[in-house]
């Protein structure tokens, strides 16, 4: 592990992984508190038709996934909180129409698109140094909104209605916190992909959901755990010669259920 | 519109699908009651708190809450709604729930202050669950729950406190320490509670109203008194003042 890391892409690999285990780490937290890993799945998925015309335009497909991602966020918060369509039928829609146009795009765009298959489901080994500025731009606007914002969320989390009544503008934070899973988003899309990023968002804070009551502690305990597995997935598919970002969410995945296993055996005794 | 009333509903219709919730009703709250509004399940009974707070926009009719509009009257207003509302396994301690409270003396990117602290322990020790504040919130009872629920309401400083089916998931025997709670609140603030359960909540309320927004669809065989006979008319009805409705109901 210690001569992979004289690499320039084994030191980058390191520091994307760091940057997604901060913001799934936080963000994941509330994605599961509030119950909207569904929601976050469908801004994920979306963001592949702004990979498929990042490539037929030309332009960087990450920055164009961040256009996506937020712009589905919004639209989706609008439809939820403002007609009366049931939730998981729009992002099951949604969801799938952004696939949709992704390869309608990339269908359309000239020649082949090399590294599609990184988009879907991440390779943390060929981040480039300008996906990583902007991971760590986003990680800071994630870090400085959660800590402005905190008690705010919090509320917005536990109980809209209290909130609402008490004067906590919930309307505007649910959207905002929709964005957040769409940055989110596009931090995690280098790492594990856009079809596996609902596992960093959802594995690392359920298990830190076990040792503590407190969203802070969980936080800090999820960003933990997900450097954990994004550093430990990326050892064993380097010695095991695995696809990453695979690699990583099935280390989360097994951790986890081997946790709640264990507790449920704690239990019985 | 008399400006000692806390509350004033006039003429208040809701539906909800072209189906008639709330038809016609007028209610004033002034300070010092202590309400309580009984009617049968699936209904009505929350979507008027749920007026009265500014959550649900009537059809028709005014809402105004110290001579203000709801959205901004119902800061003076604390809520207790009804408890499965809750997700139980949520990750948060009493303290913090209590602390929500102080939201609207607090604002916006601030942190709670001091006096905000001393506020959630005075009134976690008036429900008498100060020994307990940092105890995570799914571990207590559903009475547990409800006080912690109260605290948190009386944290916001309220001129009225509005509670929805404060005692479904109370045990009968921890039922009349709750209503002892309220019977020493009732001092400083009006109080009005919902209930479907009328033998409960007869005894300590200083008034009752029923409530049956559902002529059509429902008949009311939960309640079949002469009392009722009169909320066929008109969904809300000032039955009785001080004890008379204590014995009035006792009897069926």
């Amino acid at each position: 592990m210690f001569e992979a890391l004289q690499f320039e892409f084994m030191r980058n690999a390191i520091v994307a992984g760091l940057l997604a285990a901060i913001a799934c780490g936080v963000v994941g937290v509330y994605v599961t508190v509030k119950k909207i890993v569904f929601a976050s799945d469908g801004i994920a998925h979306f963001s592949f038709g702004g990979v498929g015309l990042g490539y037929l335009i030309g332009i960087n497909p990450i920055w164009v996934a961040m256009a996506f991602t937020l712009a589905s966020a919004i639209g989706m918060g609008f439809i939820i909180r403002r007609t009366k369509l049931p939730e998981d039928t729009v992002i099951g829609v949604l969801l799938a129409m952004g696939m949709a146009l992704g390869i309608i795009f990339i269908g359309l765009a000239p020649g082949y698109a090399p590294d599609l298959f990184s988009y879907l489901f991440g390779n943390i080994l060929t981040v480039p140094i300008s996906d990583l500025i902007l991971m760590f731009v986003l990680d800071g606007i994630i870090l400085i909104l959660v800590l402005a914002l905190y008690k705010e969320f919090l509320t917005l989390c536990f109980d809209e209605e209290f909130g609402a009544i008490t004067g906590v503008p919930v309307e505007k934070l649910y959207f905002l916190l929709l964005c957040m899973i769409a940055l989110t988003v596009v931090v995690m899309i280098r790492v594990v992909g856009i079809i596996l990023v609902i596992a960093l968002l959802t594995i690392p804070a359920t298990l830190a959901r076990q040792f503590t009551h407190n969203l802070r502690t969980m936080m800090l305990l999820a960003t933990a755990f997900g450097i954990i597995f994004t550093f430990g997935g990326i050892w064993l598919s380097y010695i095991l010669d695995l696809a990453s970002g695979a690699t990583i969410v099935l280390l989360s995945g097994i951790v986890l259920l081997g946790s709640f296993g264990f507790s449920k055996l704690r239990s019985k005794t | 519109m008399s400006q000692e009333n806390l509350v004033q509903l006039h003429n208040i219709w809701v539906r909800y699908n072209g189906i008639p919730v709330l038809e016609n009703i007028n209610l004033a709250i002034k300070k010092g009651d202590f309400l309580g509004i009984i009617g049968p399940n699936g209904g009505g009974k929350t979507t008027l708190l749920k007026v009265i707070l500014g959550l649900v926009h009537p059809d028709r009719g005014t809402v105004s809450i110290m001579g203000e509009p709801p959205e901004r009257g119902r800061r003076h207003i604390g809520y207790v709604s009804q408890h499965n509302l809750f997700d139980r396994s949520f990750p948060i301690n009493i303290w913090d729930t209590v602390l929500m409270g102080r939201y609207g003396s607090t604002g916006m990117f601030k942190h709670y202050n001091a006096q905000d602290k001393l506020a959630v322990e005075q009134a976690l020790k008036t429900v008498g669950m100060i020994d307990r504040k940092f105890q995570q919130l799914g571990q207590l009872s559903g009475g547990e729950q409800q006080r912690v629920f109260i605290a948190r309401a009386l944290v916001t400083d309220p001129q009225l406190l509005l509670l929805d089916e404060p005692t479904a998931s109370v045990d009968s025997a921890m039922q009349t320490e709750f209503y002892e709670l309220l019977d020493h609140l009732k001092d400083t603030m009006a109080i009005v509670l919902v209930s479907h359960d009328i033998s409960a909540i007869s005894i300590y309320v200083n008034e009752i109203a029923c409530l049956n927004r559902q002529l059509y669809y429902h008949g009311s065989k939960e309640i079949t008194t002469e009392i009722l006979e009169s909320t066929y008319k008109c969904p809300v009805q000032m039955i009785a003042h001080g004890t008379i409705p204590h014995r009035v109901l006792k009897e069926h």
